[in-house]
Protein backbone atom coordinates (compact mmCIF):
# COMPACT_ATOMS: atom_id res chain seq x y z
CA UNK A 1 0.00 0.00 0.00
CA UNK A 2 1.21 3.52 -0.73
CA UNK A 3 0.05 6.87 0.53
CA UNK A 4 -1.29 7.69 -2.93
CA UNK A 5 -3.74 4.76 -2.81
CA UNK A 6 -7.13 6.45 -2.92
CA UNK A 7 -8.72 3.72 -0.81
CA UNK A 8 -6.84 4.80 2.31
CA UNK A 9 -7.02 7.93 4.40
CA UNK A 10 -9.47 10.47 5.75
CA UNK A 11 -12.91 11.27 4.34
CA UNK A 12 -12.99 8.52 1.72
CA UNK A 13 -16.03 7.07 0.06
CA UNK A 14 -16.67 4.24 -2.34
CA UNK A 15 -19.61 3.11 -4.42
CA UNK A 16 -19.68 -0.68 -4.55
CA UNK A 17 -21.89 -2.32 -7.18
CA UNK A 18 -23.52 -4.73 -4.78
CA UNK A 19 -25.99 -6.15 -4.66
CA UNK A 20 -26.29 -6.32 -0.90
CA UNK A 21 -29.00 -8.72 0.23
CA UNK A 22 -30.71 -7.12 3.22
CA UNK A 23 -32.37 -9.00 6.09
CA UNK A 24 -35.66 -7.44 4.93
CA UNK A 25 -35.30 -9.33 1.64
CA UNK A 26 -34.46 -6.35 -0.58
CA UNK A 27 -31.41 -6.32 -2.85
CA UNK A 28 -29.66 -2.96 -2.49
CA UNK A 29 -27.48 -1.79 -5.35
CA UNK A 30 -25.27 0.15 -5.61
CA UNK A 31 -24.02 0.64 -2.03
CA UNK A 32 -22.23 3.84 -1.03
CA UNK A 33 -19.91 3.62 1.96
CA UNK A 34 -18.22 6.64 3.52
CA UNK A 35 -15.26 5.83 5.74
CA UNK A 36 -11.93 6.88 7.14
CA UNK A 37 -8.74 4.92 7.72
CA UNK A 38 -5.80 5.75 9.94
CA UNK A 39 -2.42 4.04 10.00
CA UNK A 40 -1.02 1.53 7.53
CA UNK A 41 -2.15 -1.99 6.75
CA UNK A 42 0.64 -4.48 7.48
CA UNK A 43 1.81 -6.57 4.52
CA UNK A 44 0.26 -9.63 6.18
CA UNK A 45 -2.95 -7.66 6.82
CA UNK A 46 -2.95 -8.65 10.50
CA UNK A 47 -3.27 -5.25 12.16
CA UNK A 48 -6.69 -4.06 11.00
CA UNK A 49 -9.13 -2.79 13.64
CA UNK A 50 -12.71 -1.90 12.72
CA UNK A 51 -14.40 0.71 14.90
CA UNK A 52 -18.20 0.71 14.91
CA UNK A 53 -19.97 3.95 15.78
CA UNK A 54 -23.11 4.55 17.82
CA UNK A 55 -26.58 5.65 16.64
CA UNK A 56 -25.75 9.24 15.71
CA UNK A 57 -22.01 8.77 15.29
CA UNK A 58 -20.00 8.81 12.09
CA UNK A 59 -16.76 7.79 10.45
CA UNK A 60 -14.87 10.79 11.86
CA UNK A 61 -13.68 8.83 14.89
CA UNK A 62 -10.38 10.68 15.24
CA UNK A 63 -10.62 13.53 12.75
CA UNK A 64 -12.52 16.81 12.97
CA UNK A 65 -16.21 16.64 12.11
CA UNK A 66 -16.81 18.49 8.82
CA UNK A 67 -20.03 20.16 10.05
CA UNK A 68 -19.33 20.94 13.69
CA UNK A 69 -15.55 21.34 13.45
CA UNK A 70 -15.27 19.40 16.71
CA UNK A 71 -12.60 16.70 17.25
CA UNK A 72 -13.49 13.10 16.40
CA UNK A 73 -15.93 11.38 18.75
CA UNK A 74 -13.43 8.88 20.15
CA UNK A 75 -10.09 10.70 20.22
CA UNK A 76 -9.79 9.49 23.81
CA UNK A 77 -9.49 5.91 22.54
CA UNK A 78 -8.01 6.38 19.06
CA UNK A 79 -4.78 8.23 18.37
CA UNK A 80 -1.05 8.28 19.02
CA UNK A 81 -0.29 6.65 22.36
CA UNK A 82 -3.94 5.61 22.79
CA UNK A 83 -5.20 2.00 23.05
CA UNK A 84 -6.04 2.06 19.32
CA UNK A 85 -2.92 3.59 17.83
CA UNK A 86 -2.40 4.40 14.12
CA UNK A 87 1.33 3.85 14.65
CA UNK A 88 0.56 0.17 15.28
CA UNK A 89 -2.95 -0.49 13.97
CA UNK A 90 -4.67 -0.03 10.64
CA UNK A 91 -7.90 1.60 11.79
CA UNK A 92 -11.12 1.58 9.77
CA UNK A 93 -14.34 3.39 10.66
CA UNK A 94 -17.28 3.48 8.25
CA UNK A 95 -20.51 5.44 8.34
CA UNK A 96 -23.25 2.85 8.89
CA UNK A 97 -25.75 1.89 6.22
CA UNK A 98 -28.82 4.10 6.55
CA UNK A 99 -26.95 7.05 8.01
CA UNK A 100 -26.40 10.50 6.58
CA UNK A 101 -22.68 11.14 6.47
CA UNK A 102 -22.09 9.66 3.03
CA UNK A 103 -23.20 6.03 3.24
CA UNK A 104 -26.35 4.88 1.46
CA UNK A 105 -29.41 6.03 3.36
CA UNK A 106 -32.82 7.65 2.94
CA UNK A 107 -31.23 10.91 1.68
CA UNK A 108 -29.31 9.05 -1.06
CA UNK A 109 -30.61 9.04 -4.60
CA UNK A 110 -32.71 6.04 -5.54
CA UNK A 111 -31.29 4.93 -8.91
CA UNK A 112 -34.73 3.72 -9.98
CA UNK A 113 -36.32 7.18 -9.70
CA UNK A 114 -33.42 9.60 -9.77
CA UNK A 115 -34.84 11.16 -6.60
CA UNK A 116 -33.89 10.73 -2.93
CA UNK A 117 -35.18 7.48 -1.41
CA UNK A 118 -36.96 9.03 1.54
CA UNK A 119 -39.17 6.41 3.20
CA UNK A 120 -38.83 4.17 0.13
CA UNK A 121 -35.36 3.26 1.41
CA UNK A 122 -35.48 -0.37 2.59
CA UNK A 123 -35.60 -1.00 6.35
CA UNK A 124 -32.17 -2.18 7.51
CA UNK A 125 -30.79 -4.17 10.43
CA UNK A 126 -27.64 -4.19 12.51
CA UNK A 127 -26.54 -7.27 10.56
CA UNK A 128 -27.03 -5.35 7.29
CA UNK A 129 -24.68 -2.68 8.64
CA UNK A 130 -22.13 -5.41 9.41
CA UNK A 131 -22.46 -6.89 5.91
CA UNK A 132 -21.79 -3.41 4.48
CA UNK A 133 -18.66 -3.15 6.62
CA UNK A 134 -17.49 -6.52 5.31
CA UNK A 135 -17.96 -5.26 1.74
CA UNK A 136 -15.80 -2.26 2.59
CA UNK A 137 -13.10 -4.49 4.09
CA UNK A 138 -13.08 -6.56 0.89
CA UNK A 139 -12.55 -3.33 -1.01
CA UNK A 140 -9.70 -2.34 1.34
CA UNK A 141 -8.02 -5.74 1.05
CA UNK A 142 -8.59 -6.63 4.71
CA UNK A 143 -9.33 -10.33 5.15
CA UNK A 144 -9.25 -10.98 8.88
CA UNK A 145 -9.70 -8.26 11.47
CA UNK A 146 -7.38 -8.08 14.46
CA UNK A 147 -10.34 -6.63 16.32
CA UNK A 148 -13.78 -5.08 16.09
CA UNK A 149 -14.45 -2.40 18.69
CA UNK A 150 -17.74 -0.65 19.37
CA UNK A 151 -19.81 1.06 22.03
CA UNK A 152 -23.63 1.21 22.32
CA UNK A 153 -25.01 0.52 18.81
CA UNK A 154 -21.39 0.02 17.76
CA UNK A 155 -21.25 -2.74 20.36
CA UNK A 156 -24.25 -4.42 18.71
CA UNK A 157 -22.36 -4.42 15.41
CA UNK A 158 -19.24 -5.72 17.17
CA UNK A 159 -21.31 -8.59 18.62
CA UNK A 160 -22.85 -9.31 15.23
CA UNK A 161 -19.45 -9.61 13.60
CA UNK A 162 -18.41 -13.02 15.02
CA UNK A 163 -21.97 -14.26 14.53
CA UNK A 164 -22.07 -13.19 10.87
CA UNK A 165 -18.42 -13.63 9.83
CA UNK A 166 -16.89 -15.98 12.44
CA UNK A 167 -13.73 -16.53 10.41
CA UNK A 168 -13.00 -12.86 9.82
CA UNK A 169 -12.39 -11.48 13.32
CA UNK A 170 -9.99 -12.42 16.14
CA UNK A 171 -11.05 -10.15 18.99
CA UNK A 172 -14.23 -8.29 19.90
CA UNK A 173 -14.62 -5.32 22.25
CA UNK A 174 -18.20 -4.47 23.27
CA UNK A 175 -18.71 -1.42 25.49
CA UNK A 176 -21.98 -0.30 27.14
CA UNK A 177 -24.11 -2.40 24.82
CA UNK A 178 -26.62 -5.22 24.63
CA UNK A 179 -27.49 -8.35 22.62
CA UNK A 180 -31.07 -7.23 22.17
CA UNK A 181 -33.29 -4.19 22.53
CA UNK A 182 -35.68 -4.36 25.45
CA UNK A 183 -39.24 -3.10 25.51
CA UNK A 184 -37.99 -0.02 27.36
CA UNK A 185 -35.32 0.64 24.72
CA UNK A 186 -37.92 0.31 21.97
CA UNK A 187 -40.32 2.55 23.88
CA UNK A 188 -37.85 5.43 24.07
CA UNK A 189 -37.05 5.08 20.37
CA UNK A 190 -40.74 5.11 19.51
CA UNK A 191 -41.12 8.42 21.35
CA UNK A 192 -38.34 9.83 19.19
CA UNK A 193 -39.77 8.50 15.95
CA UNK A 194 -43.24 9.79 16.76
CA UNK A 195 -41.79 13.23 17.51
CA UNK A 196 -40.17 13.28 14.04
CA UNK A 197 -43.27 12.00 12.26
CA UNK A 198 -45.55 14.44 14.13
CA UNK A 199 -43.58 17.38 12.74
CA UNK A 200 -45.64 18.80 9.81
CA UNK A 201 -42.39 19.42 7.97
CA UNK A 202 -41.67 15.70 7.91
CA UNK A 203 -44.14 15.25 5.00
CA UNK A 204 -44.05 11.46 5.03
CA UNK A 205 -40.26 11.62 4.83
CA UNK A 206 -40.34 13.46 1.49
CA UNK A 207 -38.65 16.71 2.49
CA UNK A 208 -35.52 16.51 0.34
CA UNK A 209 -34.60 18.51 -2.76
CA UNK A 210 -33.52 16.74 -5.92
CA UNK A 211 -29.91 16.23 -4.78
CA UNK A 212 -30.81 15.02 -1.29
CA UNK A 213 -30.29 18.36 0.49
CA UNK A 214 -33.12 19.44 2.79
CA UNK A 215 -33.82 23.16 3.05
CA UNK A 216 -36.75 22.88 5.44
CA UNK A 217 -36.40 19.56 7.34
CA UNK A 218 -38.51 18.44 10.34
CA UNK A 219 -36.01 20.02 12.71
CA UNK A 220 -38.40 20.55 15.63
CA UNK A 221 -39.44 16.90 15.71
CA UNK A 222 -35.87 15.67 15.41
CA UNK A 223 -34.74 18.03 18.17
CA UNK A 224 -37.41 16.66 20.50
CA UNK A 225 -36.35 13.11 19.62
CA UNK A 226 -32.76 13.98 20.47
CA UNK A 227 -33.77 15.62 23.76
CA UNK A 228 -35.66 12.51 24.87
CA UNK A 229 -32.83 10.22 23.81
CA UNK A 230 -30.21 12.40 25.44
CA UNK A 231 -31.83 11.91 28.84
CA UNK A 232 -31.34 8.15 28.46
CA UNK A 233 -27.61 8.68 27.88
CA UNK A 234 -27.13 10.39 31.25
CA UNK A 235 -27.65 9.32 34.84
CA UNK A 236 -29.79 10.97 37.45
CA UNK A 237 -26.77 11.43 39.71
CA UNK A 238 -24.84 13.05 36.87
CA UNK A 239 -27.74 15.36 36.01
CA UNK A 240 -28.24 16.33 39.63
CA UNK A 241 -24.55 17.04 40.07
CA UNK A 242 -24.31 19.13 36.91
CA UNK A 243 -27.66 20.93 36.90
CA UNK A 244 -29.71 20.17 39.98
CA UNK A 245 -32.62 22.62 39.98
CA UNK A 246 -30.40 25.56 39.11
CA UNK A 247 -31.99 28.34 37.05
CA UNK A 248 -30.58 29.48 33.73
CA UNK A 249 -29.40 33.14 33.53
CA UNK A 250 -32.08 34.41 35.90
CA UNK A 251 -32.69 34.88 39.59
CA UNK A 252 -36.31 33.77 39.82
CA UNK A 253 -38.77 31.56 38.00
CA UNK A 254 -40.70 33.26 35.19
CA UNK A 255 -43.95 31.41 35.75
CA UNK A 256 -43.99 30.66 32.04
CA UNK A 257 -42.55 28.07 29.67
CA UNK A 258 -39.17 29.54 28.90
CA UNK A 259 -36.18 27.40 29.76
CA UNK A 260 -36.05 28.47 33.39
CA UNK A 261 -33.97 25.52 34.50
CA UNK A 262 -30.42 24.88 33.29
CA UNK A 263 -31.32 21.33 32.37
CA UNK A 264 -34.01 22.66 30.02
CA UNK A 265 -31.72 24.99 28.13
CA UNK A 266 -29.05 22.26 28.04
CA UNK A 267 -31.46 19.80 26.41
CA UNK A 268 -32.77 22.43 24.00
CA UNK A 269 -29.19 23.18 22.98
CA UNK A 270 -28.48 19.46 22.47
CA UNK A 271 -31.59 19.13 20.33
CA UNK A 272 -30.87 22.17 18.16
CA UNK A 273 -27.19 21.30 17.68
CA UNK A 274 -28.17 17.80 16.61
CA UNK A 275 -30.45 18.81 13.72
CA UNK A 276 -27.56 20.66 12.08
CA UNK A 277 -25.63 17.44 11.66
CA UNK A 278 -28.21 14.67 11.38
CA UNK A 279 -31.02 13.65 9.06
CA UNK A 280 -34.46 12.92 10.53
CA UNK A 281 -35.18 9.97 8.24
CA UNK A 282 -31.80 8.39 9.07
CA UNK A 283 -32.79 8.69 12.72
CA UNK A 284 -35.97 6.72 11.97
CA UNK A 285 -34.14 3.98 10.05
CA UNK A 286 -31.26 3.51 12.48
CA UNK A 287 -33.43 3.47 15.61
CA UNK A 288 -35.58 0.85 13.84
CA UNK A 289 -32.50 -1.26 13.11
CA UNK A 290 -31.59 -1.14 16.80
CA UNK A 291 -35.14 -2.05 17.88
CA UNK A 292 -35.11 -5.08 15.59
CA UNK A 293 -31.77 -6.21 17.03
CA UNK A 294 -32.00 -9.50 18.93
CA UNK A 295 -28.91 -11.60 18.41
CA UNK A 296 -30.37 -14.63 20.18
CA UNK A 297 -33.49 -14.57 18.02
CA UNK A 298 -31.29 -14.69 14.92
CA UNK A 299 -29.83 -17.94 16.29
CA UNK A 300 -32.79 -20.01 17.32
CA UNK A 301 -33.41 -18.13 20.55
CA UNK A 302 -30.10 -19.15 22.12
CA UNK A 303 -27.51 -16.41 22.40
CA UNK A 304 -24.68 -18.91 22.92
CA UNK A 305 -25.37 -20.33 19.47
CA UNK A 306 -24.50 -16.96 17.93
CA UNK A 307 -20.91 -17.53 19.03
CA UNK A 308 -20.68 -21.26 18.41
CA UNK A 309 -18.34 -21.10 15.43
CA UNK A 310 -16.35 -18.09 16.58
CA UNK A 311 -12.75 -18.47 17.72
CA UNK A 312 -12.47 -14.86 18.79
CA UNK A 313 -11.59 -13.44 22.19
CA UNK A 314 -14.17 -11.13 23.73
CA UNK A 315 -13.99 -8.18 26.09
CA UNK A 316 -17.13 -6.57 27.49
CA UNK A 317 -17.32 -3.41 29.55
CA UNK A 318 -20.36 -1.84 31.22
CA UNK A 319 -20.82 1.22 33.41
CA UNK A 320 -22.59 1.09 36.75
CA UNK A 321 -24.79 4.15 36.12
CA UNK A 322 -25.81 3.15 32.56
CA UNK A 323 -29.55 2.48 32.71
CA UNK A 324 -30.00 2.40 28.91
CA UNK A 325 -27.90 -0.77 28.55
CA UNK A 326 -27.34 -1.77 32.17
CA UNK A 327 -24.70 -4.21 33.39
CA UNK A 328 -27.20 -7.08 33.44
CA UNK A 329 -27.34 -6.90 29.62
CA UNK A 330 -23.58 -7.33 29.40
CA UNK A 331 -23.67 -10.17 31.92
CA UNK A 332 -26.20 -12.05 29.83
CA UNK A 333 -23.77 -11.87 26.90
CA UNK A 334 -20.89 -12.99 29.11
CA UNK A 335 -22.86 -16.00 30.31
CA UNK A 336 -23.67 -16.95 26.72
CA UNK A 337 -20.01 -16.62 25.76
CA UNK A 338 -19.04 -18.82 28.71
CA UNK A 339 -21.58 -21.38 27.62
CA UNK A 340 -20.05 -21.26 24.14
CA UNK A 341 -16.56 -21.74 25.66
CA UNK A 342 -15.29 -18.45 24.25
CA UNK A 343 -12.45 -16.61 26.00
CA UNK A 344 -14.20 -13.63 27.53
CA UNK A 345 -13.33 -10.81 29.88
CA UNK A 346 -15.86 -8.53 31.50
CA UNK A 347 -15.69 -5.60 33.85
CA UNK A 348 -18.24 -3.13 35.17
CA UNK A 349 -16.59 0.25 35.57
CA UNK A 350 -17.75 2.95 37.93
CA UNK A 351 -18.71 6.32 36.47
CA UNK A 352 -21.25 9.01 37.29
CA UNK A 353 -21.94 9.71 33.60
CA UNK A 354 -24.38 6.94 32.68
CA UNK A 355 -24.40 5.49 29.17
CA UNK A 356 -22.32 8.39 27.81
CA UNK A 357 -19.38 7.25 29.95
CA UNK A 358 -17.92 5.23 27.09
CA UNK A 359 -17.32 8.43 25.12
CA UNK A 360 -15.75 10.32 28.01
CA UNK A 361 -12.34 10.33 29.63
CA UNK A 362 -11.94 7.02 31.44
CA UNK A 363 -8.42 5.83 32.29
CA UNK A 364 -9.85 2.50 33.46
CA UNK A 365 -11.64 1.89 30.15
CA UNK A 366 -8.46 2.73 28.25
CA UNK A 367 -6.44 0.42 30.49
CA UNK A 368 -8.81 -2.50 29.91
CA UNK A 369 -9.08 -2.03 26.14
CA UNK A 370 -5.35 -1.47 25.80
CA UNK A 371 -4.51 -4.61 27.77
CA UNK A 372 -7.06 -6.68 25.91
CA UNK A 373 -5.91 -5.58 22.44
CA UNK A 374 -2.23 -6.08 23.26
CA UNK A 375 -2.71 -9.57 24.69
CA UNK A 376 -1.20 -12.48 22.85
CA UNK A 377 -3.71 -14.46 20.87
CA UNK B 1 7.56 -13.06 40.29
CA UNK B 2 7.02 -14.86 43.61
CA UNK B 3 3.63 -16.47 44.02
CA UNK B 4 1.89 -16.66 47.36
CA UNK B 5 2.84 -20.04 48.93
CA UNK B 6 -0.59 -21.64 48.46
CA UNK B 7 -0.69 -20.47 44.84
CA UNK B 8 2.82 -21.86 44.26
CA UNK B 9 1.62 -25.30 45.38
CA UNK B 10 -1.34 -25.09 42.99
CA UNK B 11 0.85 -23.85 40.14
CA UNK B 12 3.25 -26.77 40.67
CA UNK B 13 0.46 -29.33 40.67
CA UNK B 14 -1.72 -28.22 37.74
CA UNK B 15 -1.02 -30.28 34.60
CA UNK B 16 0.51 -28.46 31.64
CA UNK B 17 -1.89 -27.49 28.85
CA UNK B 18 -5.01 -27.94 30.98
CA UNK B 19 -8.05 -25.67 31.26
CA UNK B 20 -8.37 -23.83 34.55
CA UNK B 21 -11.05 -21.61 36.12
CA UNK B 22 -9.69 -19.46 38.94
CA UNK B 23 -12.60 -18.31 41.11
CA UNK B 24 -11.62 -15.16 43.00
CA UNK B 25 -8.53 -14.76 40.85
CA UNK B 26 -7.51 -11.35 42.23
CA UNK B 27 -5.16 -9.55 39.84
CA UNK B 28 -4.51 -12.78 37.93
CA UNK B 29 -1.05 -13.62 39.34
CA UNK B 30 -1.72 -17.38 39.42
CA UNK B 31 -3.42 -17.37 36.00
CA UNK B 32 -0.51 -15.49 34.43
CA UNK B 33 1.97 -17.93 35.99
CA UNK B 34 -0.02 -20.94 34.75
CA UNK B 35 -0.28 -19.47 31.27
CA UNK B 36 3.37 -18.45 31.03
CA UNK B 37 4.99 -21.54 32.56
CA UNK B 38 2.57 -24.32 31.64
CA UNK B 39 0.62 -23.14 28.63
CA UNK B 40 -2.60 -23.37 30.63
CA UNK B 41 -5.85 -21.96 29.20
CA UNK B 42 -6.86 -19.99 32.29
CA UNK B 43 -10.11 -18.12 32.91
CA UNK B 44 -10.90 -16.06 35.96
CA UNK B 45 -13.82 -14.79 38.02
CA UNK B 46 -13.20 -11.82 40.30
CA UNK B 47 -15.46 -9.45 42.20
CA UNK B 48 -13.28 -6.31 42.40
CA UNK B 49 -13.26 -4.13 39.26
CA UNK B 50 -9.70 -2.87 39.77
CA UNK B 51 -8.43 -6.44 40.04
CA UNK B 52 -10.31 -7.39 36.86
CA UNK B 53 -8.83 -4.42 35.02
CA UNK B 54 -5.35 -5.43 36.19
CA UNK B 55 -5.88 -9.01 35.02
CA UNK B 56 -7.34 -8.01 31.65
CA UNK B 57 -4.44 -5.65 31.07
CA UNK B 58 -2.20 -8.70 31.54
CA UNK B 59 -4.02 -10.28 28.64
CA UNK B 60 -6.03 -12.66 30.80
CA UNK B 61 -9.70 -13.61 30.33
CA UNK B 62 -11.34 -12.51 33.55
CA UNK B 63 -15.00 -11.84 34.26
CA UNK B 64 -16.13 -9.51 36.97
CA UNK B 65 -18.65 -11.37 39.04
CA UNK B 66 -19.62 -12.94 42.33
CA UNK B 67 -18.84 -16.59 43.07
CA UNK B 68 -22.04 -16.75 45.12
CA UNK B 69 -24.26 -15.97 42.14
CA UNK B 70 -22.37 -16.38 38.87
CA UNK B 71 -20.96 -19.91 38.98
CA UNK B 72 -24.32 -21.37 37.97
CA UNK B 73 -23.75 -19.92 34.49
CA UNK B 74 -20.76 -22.18 33.83
CA UNK B 75 -21.42 -25.49 32.07
CA UNK B 76 -20.65 -28.86 33.71
CA UNK B 77 -17.10 -30.24 33.47
CA UNK B 78 -15.98 -27.33 31.31
CA UNK B 79 -12.59 -27.09 33.07
CA UNK B 80 -9.90 -29.55 34.13
CA UNK B 81 -9.43 -27.62 37.37
CA UNK B 82 -11.53 -25.12 39.25
CA UNK B 83 -9.57 -23.15 41.82
CA UNK B 84 -10.88 -21.39 44.91
CA UNK B 85 -7.99 -19.82 46.77
CA UNK B 86 -8.71 -17.88 49.98
CA UNK B 87 -12.26 -17.28 48.83
CA UNK B 88 -14.33 -20.08 50.43
CA UNK B 89 -14.48 -18.26 53.75
CA UNK B 90 -15.82 -15.09 52.09
CA UNK B 91 -18.75 -16.78 50.33
CA UNK B 92 -22.30 -16.35 51.62
CA UNK B 93 -22.96 -20.02 50.86
CA UNK B 94 -19.59 -21.79 50.78
CA UNK B 95 -21.30 -25.16 50.37
CA UNK B 96 -23.11 -24.02 47.20
CA UNK B 97 -19.94 -22.45 45.82
CA UNK B 98 -18.07 -25.66 46.59
CA UNK B 99 -20.65 -27.83 44.82
CA UNK B 100 -20.43 -25.63 41.72
CA UNK B 101 -16.64 -25.89 41.85
CA UNK B 102 -16.69 -29.67 41.53
CA UNK B 103 -19.44 -29.51 38.93
CA UNK B 104 -17.56 -27.08 36.69
CA UNK B 105 -14.10 -28.60 37.18
CA UNK B 106 -13.11 -32.24 36.96
CA UNK B 107 -10.86 -31.46 39.91
CA UNK B 108 -10.93 -28.60 42.38
CA UNK B 109 -8.30 -26.81 44.43
CA UNK B 110 -9.52 -25.18 47.61
CA UNK B 111 -7.23 -23.16 49.85
CA UNK B 112 -8.22 -21.37 53.04
CA UNK B 113 -6.82 -19.98 56.29
CA UNK B 114 -7.23 -22.47 59.15
CA UNK B 115 -9.30 -21.00 61.98
CA UNK B 116 -8.09 -23.74 64.35
CA UNK B 117 -4.43 -22.69 64.13
CA UNK B 118 -2.94 -22.43 67.63
CA UNK B 119 -2.40 -18.70 67.33
CA UNK B 120 -6.08 -18.16 66.58
CA UNK B 121 -7.07 -20.45 69.44
CA UNK B 122 -4.71 -18.70 71.85
CA UNK B 123 -5.96 -15.30 70.85
CA UNK B 124 -9.56 -16.21 71.54
CA UNK B 125 -8.80 -18.33 74.61
CA UNK B 126 -6.48 -15.94 76.40
CA UNK B 127 -7.44 -12.60 74.94
CA UNK B 128 -11.16 -13.22 74.74
CA UNK B 129 -11.20 -11.16 71.54
CA UNK B 130 -11.84 -12.13 67.91
CA UNK B 131 -8.44 -13.09 66.52
CA UNK B 132 -6.54 -10.75 64.20
CA UNK B 133 -3.66 -12.67 62.64
CA UNK B 134 -1.39 -12.44 59.59
CA UNK B 135 -3.77 -14.54 57.48
CA UNK B 136 -6.91 -13.13 59.08
CA UNK B 137 -5.87 -9.49 59.39
CA UNK B 138 -9.29 -7.81 59.46
CA UNK B 139 -11.22 -7.03 62.59
CA UNK B 140 -14.60 -8.61 63.29
CA UNK B 141 -16.69 -5.79 61.89
CA UNK B 142 -14.97 -5.23 58.54
CA UNK B 143 -13.80 -8.71 57.62
CA UNK B 144 -14.82 -10.29 54.30
CA UNK B 145 -14.32 -13.67 56.01
CA UNK B 146 -17.81 -14.56 57.13
CA UNK B 147 -17.57 -18.35 57.28
CA UNK B 148 -14.47 -19.31 59.21
CA UNK B 149 -13.45 -22.91 58.68
CA UNK B 150 -10.86 -25.25 60.16
CA UNK B 151 -8.87 -28.05 58.56
CA UNK B 152 -10.92 -30.65 60.44
CA UNK B 153 -14.20 -28.95 59.50
CA UNK B 154 -13.19 -29.08 55.87
CA UNK B 155 -12.10 -32.72 56.07
CA UNK B 156 -15.48 -33.62 57.58
CA UNK B 157 -17.26 -31.48 54.98
CA UNK B 158 -15.70 -33.30 51.99
CA UNK B 159 -16.08 -36.70 53.69
CA UNK B 160 -19.82 -36.03 54.13
CA UNK B 161 -20.08 -35.32 50.41
CA UNK B 162 -18.12 -38.42 49.44
CA UNK B 163 -15.46 -36.30 47.78
CA UNK B 164 -12.07 -37.88 47.19
CA UNK B 165 -9.08 -35.90 48.49
CA UNK B 166 -6.27 -36.33 45.97
CA UNK B 167 -3.85 -34.06 47.72
CA UNK B 168 -3.53 -31.88 50.81
CA UNK B 169 -0.82 -29.38 51.70
CA UNK B 170 -0.47 -27.47 54.95
CA UNK B 171 1.47 -24.28 55.45
CA UNK B 172 2.81 -22.45 58.44
CA UNK B 173 4.23 -19.21 57.14
CA UNK B 174 5.97 -20.18 53.91
CA UNK B 175 6.87 -23.64 55.21
CA UNK B 176 5.11 -26.96 54.88
CA UNK B 177 3.80 -28.52 58.04
CA UNK B 178 2.70 -32.10 58.67
CA UNK B 179 -0.72 -33.45 57.89
CA UNK B 180 -1.10 -35.13 61.28
CA UNK B 181 -1.20 -32.01 63.42
CA UNK B 182 -2.49 -29.78 60.66
CA UNK B 183 -5.63 -28.65 62.48
CA UNK B 184 -3.46 -27.20 65.24
CA UNK B 185 -0.27 -26.23 63.44
CA UNK B 186 -1.27 -25.17 59.91
CA UNK B 187 -2.03 -21.52 59.25
CA UNK B 188 -3.22 -22.37 55.78
CA UNK B 189 -4.46 -25.45 53.93
CA UNK B 190 -4.62 -26.41 50.26
CA UNK B 191 -6.81 -29.33 49.15
CA UNK B 192 -6.99 -31.00 45.75
CA UNK B 193 -10.34 -32.76 45.33
CA UNK B 194 -12.14 -34.83 42.78
CA UNK B 195 -15.65 -36.12 42.48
Amino acid sequence: MTSTDQRYGLARSVTLPGPLRLDGGVLLSPVDIAYETYGTLDPDGGNAILICHALTGDQHVASNHPVTGKPGWWTRMVGPGKPIDPARDFIVCANVLGSCMGSSGPASVNPATGRPWGMAFPVITIRDMVRTQAMLLDHLGVGILKSVVGGSMGGMQALSWPATFPDRVRAIVVIASTARHTAQNIAFHEVGRQAVMADPKWRGGDYYGIGGEATDPPAAGLAVARMAAHITYLSEAGLTEKFGRKLQARETKTFGFDADFQIESYLRHQGIAFVDRFDANSYLYITRAMDYFDLAEEHGGQLARAFRTSKARFCLVSFDTDWLYPTAESRAIVHALNAAGAPVSFVELSSPFGHDAFLLESPELNRVVDGFLKART
Amino acid sequence: MMLRPDLAIIADTVAAGSRVLDVGCGDGALMAALRDTKGVDARGLEIAADNVAAAVSRGLSVIQGDADTDLAAYPDASFDYAILSQTLQTARRPDVVFDHLLRIGRRAFVSFPNFAHWRVRASLLWGGRMPVTRLLPERWYDTPNIHHVTVDDFRAFVADRGIEVEGAWFLSGDRRTSSAAANFRAEHAVFLLRN
